[in-house]
């Protein structure tokens, strides 16, 4: 599995060739310092670390400075490691070198899109479950529009099981889009758009995979 | 907008280009494609512009109201559609406001637009 690391910049709209209009997100990939290589001798499996996004000198640990300064770069907010990369890129993968958004994509490629989704705060289980609420407002219905109605039976099993669907925290959870088409490739710019939406706010980080 | 968006959005200028400056109140005539089969033909479709929304984007679309024979038609069309072929600014409007939504509830004499000359 090859992929990058970038940040969210928003979205635009643009029309492909049968002239369908295509909402896209604009993700600033790369370009990406490679900053460990993993191999099956050494650690029983094949991976490169990848890091992206700067980061100040004083907020790093000192283990990190160490880390990044072995792959000759400066201190990187943004480290991810992705198996199996250098299977697809023999020879061009080394500690330190650069990865650029047009060496990972191409246009028309299928990628999935790893982000943070943005925090919705305390919601109950309408909005966070998708419940259907009670429906109707009237015959006697008082206060209880959007309740989650019962949580289980009665003296048996007298508990209420676990993983029920209740209300609680919502968002802000690590959220997988998968098969986005990459519409367009602009390495001059380092950008990457692909069609649909991906999780996260603008500016947050994301990870696109193939 | 953000200053990426806005830069990757300029590539549309050159579309927007094509066509004549026209504002709420003018009256446009539209040609619009239309494929049938693999037959393409075009359909003029002739109004007063209520709208023009989301202006300098990608998103940027325009309504154009008619009454056709006692039933008012709304058509809203985005301005970078690939089905547009032609926007002829048949006559300019004087108006003074930038969404005519008044003119929805108006009908007959008072539903006029003075023009500008």
């Amino acid at each position: 599995m090859s992929g990058i690391i970038g940040k969210k910049v928003g979205m635009t709209s643009i029309y492909d060739v049968n002239g369908k209009n295509l909402a896209c997100t604009v993700i600033e990939a790369g370009p990406c310092i490679v900053t460990q290589v993993r191999n099956a001798q050494a650690d029983g499996y094949d991976a490169i670390q990848l890091s992206f996004g700067e980061k100040k000198e004083k907020n790093t640990s000192g283990g990190m400075k160490g880390h990044f300064k072995k792959a000759g770069t400066t201190p990187k907010a943004k480290v991810i490691e992705f198996r199996n990369f250098r299977v697809e890129f023999e020879g061009q993968v080394d500690l330190g070198k650069t990865i650029t958004v047009d060496q990972v994509f191409k246009e028309n490629d299928y990628v999935d899109a790893i982000g943070t989704s943005k925090g919705k705060g305390f919601q109950g289980v309408v909005k966070r479950h998708g419940f259907a609420g009670v429906g109707e407002a009237t015959h006697g219905q008082h206060n209880r529009l959007r309740a989650p109605g019962s949580i289980g039976a009665c003296s048996f099993p007298s508990r209420v099981f676990k993983g029920m669907r209740m209300a609680g925290r919502m968002g802000n959870d690590r959220v997988k889009v998968l098969n986005l088409r990459v519409m367009k490739v602009m390495p001059e710019k380092n950008l990457i758009l692909v069609s649909g939406t991906v999780p996260g706010a603008n500016n947050s980080y994301v990870i696109l995979e193939k | 907008m953000n200053e990426i968006i806005k830069q990757l959005e300029e590539a549309s200028n050159e579309i927007r280009a094509k066509f004549p400056n026209f504002q709420a109140g003018d009256t446009v005539n539209v040609h619009v494609k239309i494929s049938e089969g693999n037959k393409e033909r075009i359909q003029q479709y002739q109004g007063t512009v209520i709208q023009r929304r989301h202006p300098n984007t990608n998103g940027e679309t325009f309504t154009v109201r008619k009454v056709s024979s006692g039933i008012s038609v709304e058509r809203i069309f985005p301005i970078l559609a690939p089905s547009l072929d032609k926007i002829e600014v048949v006559r300019k409007g004087k108006v003074r406001r930038a969404r005519l939504y008044y003119m929805r509830t108006r009908k007959g004499k008072a539903a006029r637009i003075k023009e500008k000359i």
